[in-house]
């Protein structure tokens, strides 16, 4: 109880329970085997449950975990038995507004896939080795786009020429096929 | 026909489509090449740092060669100036977790970024280098980490508090040095600064009581930015209400009005927190409970889940300890059985079964059945433990209990759900002898269409025990038979012991149990054959010479004395070295072997909570019996009669923890001390207690066994035996002193140096009071058993108990002093009520049943007046309980 709050892990995953981006801050699941075997309990145990308007929450292996959907990404933050569960949720609602904040409301597993870098820095913003960091997503969001592509130019822009790199992208694809 | 057909492909295609489609770890590997380009290419760079992230992320392994490569040429983009690789490179070295020798490498960029005039280097560098650092680099760093932790960007400051906190496991005494800048980042203005700094300081501190105190002293009155804060400030305030206990004059608990008060605080998260280390406050009174309740009784209709669940699962830990604190509850509690959330919908329920009266049984379990059939096993499981505890507590209710739990029984179901129901009818058939029947019967039932060997067997061996002592044991032979016919062999095989156990203990039947014998002498399988002829031998049934009814008795129903790890080495030793002589089972040692450490470390995990594991039949008396029989010196004092609670000698978190369990035998009383040493650099050897009985004149000692050998956490015993007058509840204080000899270990080899010094360690004294004579055991129908027992060793009188707390604090002090079973759920006292009854059974050493009537009385100054009615099998026995209560 003296201890700090603290996140055992924090996942992103799709609608079949694949992972996107996942972080584990506490050795409960040494191995990647480990890791998989969670994630594969924790997604037939939720994947059932509407936690689409409101965010959900359930015991599991004894650990508490909430979780939240939207399209086809399924968010989840894990924490120990004896965690406060509000303090939980509002990590997951941060995670969960940031990463709509970073896709600019498209949220869906592609897109999330496309701006994995941004993700990744997300999850990197939330949460310090099981430590919160901040539960803001506004604070989360421009902490991250901030440090996004080409710095200093405006959100706009940053999508112009990220549509133009996927689409260079694309069309090295077909070329190779 | 052909046109649909193809778009739908595309539309698959589009579906599946995803950046990584196809990623390979041997291409980025060669992409990654890019890093070295004299030209870089920022954009590209970042892709394909992200691309090695995926890989990494979905779990895709480097070799070393391999991680150090990708290392060395992620250094050189620290020559971009582009802030979003910069971003990508730290994530990335965080990653691949370098060595102390790449560690250098970076060393220096890292110092730089550390200095940089951008907020988002300084703040992401400091976390890169003290998550890959190691302490002689810290010492470089220190200064710029203590500027940092004061740094006026809330980001920086954050990152340095957070480095800070994680360095303070491996480097305690650098971060130690920073507690001026922590002391002054407390006070910063950002909400997250404080909230780290807070957490930083107070574990700097944890181990000095008073700078805790101080700090949270302090910290109360002042101004707490963040939620986040607030609720790391309530969790230090019940750490020092817990350590300073309450304030006996004013009957007031120092800071519970800061708790009380931050239930009105606007965040949600800090009104649980408080809520909830309210309920958890010892010895917590209704008046200190009540406005947490009514917080936690408002979530219990939020529309957020969460908030739902977090009450439920509160008020479901405080109904186990004041039950009728959370029975205005009820009303809400008893809509959420519908919830869509099954978490909250079970807690429910088990929370309604903990507080429920005798009276709403009946209608709970109505609902309840409604509700099985349409949660998953594992919440099932919860359900039946709950009912268990329920049937332990209203015995009278046992039929429809009983009867739910054969229903379940009945329905499909998972092996860890079936097991755990028929482990609560097994405990309900031990605990509840009028259930006894109703209950073998429904085992057999069970047994006739059941899926899992394990269970089957179990129940077989079971019945074998128990039914033979029923009043018509011979209706149990048609279901054990039948698996002789129907079963597999692991199945038949403990069919035919249990046949032989009926066999045995029944001769009207023995005939007839000789017949369906000997057709297993047919049977196609080795281990059924051997049995069946091994029983019908020792039985007597192939006319040869029968041996002693108590050697046969012995034979089928003792249970093996010897460990079974122990019996497997033997018998894998004896393997391994082939010899003509037989295998000797005297040879096998008896010792119980302390676990290997890495068993006990192994997910260590506790099963509480939902999903957790029910306790099988095994008791932990049955342990120590096993236990103290295999110790050659103890097995004259005859039978156990009873084992304490484990009390414990030393205080937690110090170099060896020490507890003892006190054993009771007629004439002897044994104390097991059960000791763990914590320190990795010590082996303690010759381990044993000297115990000064000077104080408990009735006792004297007669015979120890000391400890070989005590290694770094894995926990063992030593004993010491007393005598004393023979059935005589005989009291006394004794002291004890632990002496060992030390052999100092390398921990990197594990090994231990030859020479060891003699040393000793005080611990506590411990009482063996008149509790410790009495067992709890319940019964069914007390009026019955009180109607009984009859008046002719009736003792009544009246006491005066003084001023107490609250009517149910007295009324708990009496239980604990008599160390007797509450009947029928009268343990609890209703909240407010001015008198109270209470029935009480046990047994007394020397097998007397006692029972007891107690009525209390509480007036409006608190002084508490109690009638205690005693009947019992012997006059003495009444008195000595009114002794009991007299001198205590």
């Amino acid at each position: 109880m003296e201890t700090c709050p603290s996140v055992k892990n924090i996942l992103l995953l799709d609608s079949e329970g694949k992972r996107i981006a996942v972080k584990y801050y506490s050795d409960d699941w040494p191995t990647n085997n480990a890791k998989e075997a969670f994630e594969k309990a924790v997604f037939n145990k939720t994947q059932k449950t509407n936690a689409r308007t409101e965010a959900e929450i359930t015991m599991l292996e004894n650990n508490i975990l909430v979780y939240k959907f939207v399209q086809d990404l399924y968010f989840y933050v894990t924490g120990g038995e004896d965690e406060n569960e509000i303090i939980l949720a509002a990590v997951l609602q941060g995670f969960f507004d940031a990463v709509g904040i970073l896709l600019r409301g498209n949220v869906d597993k592609r897109e999330a896939l496309e701006n994995l870098d941004l993700i990744l820095l997300c999850i990197d913003e939330i949460v310090d080795g099981g430590i919160i960091l901040e539960t803001d997503a506004n604070s989360i969001a421009t902490k991250v786009a901030s440090n996004s592509v080409d710095a200093g130019a405006p959100l706009s822009e940053q999508t112009i020429s990220q549509a133009l790199a996927t689409a260079r992208e694309h069309l090295a694809r077909s070329l190779l096929k | 026909m052909a046109q649909p057909l193809v778009k739908k492909d595309d539309d698959r295609d589009d579906e599946e489509y995803s950046p990584f489609l196809g990623i390979e770890k041997g291409a980025v590997l060669q992409e990654a090449r890019v890093f070295n380009d004299p030209q870089l290419d920022a954009r590209r760079c970042s892709q394909v740092i992200t691309k090695l992230l995926y890989l990494l992320n979905q779990g895709e392994t480097f070799t070393k060669i391999e991680a150090t490569e990708v290392f060395f040429s992620v250094t050189k983009l620290f020559q971009s100036r582009d802030i979003g690789l910069r971003r990508m490179v730290y994530l990335m070295i965080k990653e691949l977790s370098p060595s102390a020798d790449e560690v250098i490498i970076v060393t220096s960029s890292l110092m730089k970024d550390m200095n940089s005039r951008t907020d988002m280097y300084r703040a992401n560098a400091i976390r890169v280098l003290c998550r890959i650092t190691d302490g002689t680099l810290l010492t470089q760093i220190e200064r710029y980490l203590k500027q940092a932790i004061v740094d006026k960007n809330p980001v920086v400051a954050s990152a340095a508090l957070v480095s800070g906190i994680h360095l303070l496991q491996t480097n305690p005494e650098i971060v130690k040095r920073w507690s001026n800048e922590v002391q002054e980042a407390v006070q910063s203005r950002a909400a997250l600064v404080q909230f780290h700094a807070l957490a930083l300081l107070h574990q700097i501190r944890q181990n000095d009581r008073l700078a805790v105190s101080k700090l949270v002293t302090s910290l109360t009155k002042g101004t707490v930015r963040s939620p986040l804060a607030q609720c790391l400030l309530i969790r230090y305030t019940s750490q020092v209400i817990r350590e300073s206990g309450v304030n006996t004059q004013t009957g007031d608990r120092p800071f519970y009005d800061y708790l009380e008060g931050c239930l009105r605080h606007k965040a949600e998260m800090v009104i649980f927190e408080a809520a909830r280390a309210i309920t958890v406050l010892s010895g917590v009174t209704t008046r200190e409970l009540t406005p947490a309740i009514t917080v936690l009784q408002l979530f219990l209709s939020s529309s957020k889940p969460v908030l739902r669940f977090a009450a439920v699962r509160t008020l479901n830990k405080v109904a186990m300890t004041h039950p009728m604190a959370v029975t205005n509850c009820n009303i809400d509690m008893e809509s959420l059985i519908s919830d869509q959330n099954r978490s909250i919908a079970t807690l429910a329920i088990t929370t309604l079964l903990k507080t429920g009266n005798e009276s709403s049984v009946d209608r709970l379990m109505k609902q309840i059945t409604n509700f099985m059939s349409d949660i998953a096993d594992e919440f099932k499981i919860v359900v039946v433990d709950a009912i268990r505890s329920l049937c332990l507590k209203f015995p009278l209710k046992y039929r429809s209990l009983m009867n739910f739990l054969s229903n379940i029984l009945r329905e499909e179901g998972g092996f860890e759900y079936k097991k755990a129901i028929v482990d609560s009818i097994v405990i309900l058939i031990r605990d509840i002898p009028d259930a006894k029947e109703s209950g073998l019967l429904h085992l057999c039932e069970f047994i006739e269409d059941c899926e899992f060997t394990y269970l089957s067997t179990q129940i077989l061996h079971f019945l074998g025990n128990e039914g033979p002592k029923t009043s018509d044991p011979s209706k149990y032979i048609r279901y054990i038979y039948n698996r002789v016919i129907l079963e597999n062999a692991t199945v038949r095989a403990s069919a035919v012991s249990t046949l032989a156990k009926f066999g045995a203990m029944i001769d009207s039947l023995k005939p007839r149990i000789f017949i369906l014998l000997r057709r297993c002498l047919f049977d196609n399988d080795d281990e059924v054959r051997d049995r069946a002829t091994l029983y019908l031998n020792t039985l007597g049934g192939d006319g040869s010479v029968v041996e002693t009814d108590k050697d046969v008795k012995e034979f089928l129903f003792g249970s093996l004395d010897i460990p079974l790890t122990n019996m497997e080495t033997s018998l894998k030793n004896y393997i391994q070295n082939p010899s003509e002589e037989p295998f000797d089972i005297n040879s096998v040692p008896k010792e119980v072997k302390s676990q290997p450490l890495v068993e006990k470390k192994a997910p260590g995990k506790k099963p509480t909570g939902l999903g957790a594991p029910p306790t099988g039949p095994t008791s932990t008396a049955d342990t120590y019996e096993r236990i103290l029989s295999s110790i050659p010196e103890f097995t004259s004092f005859g039978k156990l009669f009873k084992s304490s609670a484990p009390v414990e000698l030393t205080e937690a978190e110090t170099e060896y923890a020490v507890n003892v369990v006190k054993h009771i035998f007629d004439r002897h009383v044994v104390f097991q001390y059960n000791c763990t040493n914590t320190i990795p650099e010590q082996l303690l050897e010759n381990v044993f207690v000297i115990v000064d009985a000077s104080e408990a004149e009735e006792f004297s000692e007669v015979g120890s066994k000391p400890l070989k050998s005590l290694p770094y956490d894995t926990p063992g015993q030593t004993f010491v035996a007393f005598e004393k007058p023979e059935g005589v509840p005989a009291v006394g204080k004794f002291s004890n002193m632990l002496r060992f000899t030390v052999k100092e270990v390398d921990t990197s080899t594990g090994e231990a140096e030859d020479d060891g010094v003699e040393d000793e360690y005080q611990l506590e004294d411990f009482e063996v009071v008149a509790a410790d004579y009495m067992v709890k055991v319940g019964v069914s129908n007390f009026r019955n058993a009180w109607e009984s027992m009859g008046p002719d060793f009736e003792r009544i009188d009246e006491y005066g108990l003084g001023p107490r707390e609250s009517l149910a604090e007295a009324v708990s002090t009496v239980i604990n002093l008599l160390g007797m079973q509450p009947c029928e759920g009268t343990e609890v006292v209703p909240s407010n009520s001015r008198s109270h009854s209470c029935l009480l059974s046990g047994l007394y050493i020397g097998n007397m049943k006692v029972l007891v009537r107690l009525s209390f009385g509480i007036d409006a100054s608190k002084e508490v007046a109690m009638k205690l009615a005693v009947r019992s099998e012997d006059e003495n026995v009444s008195d000595t309980i009114h002794d009991i209560v007299a001198s205590g």
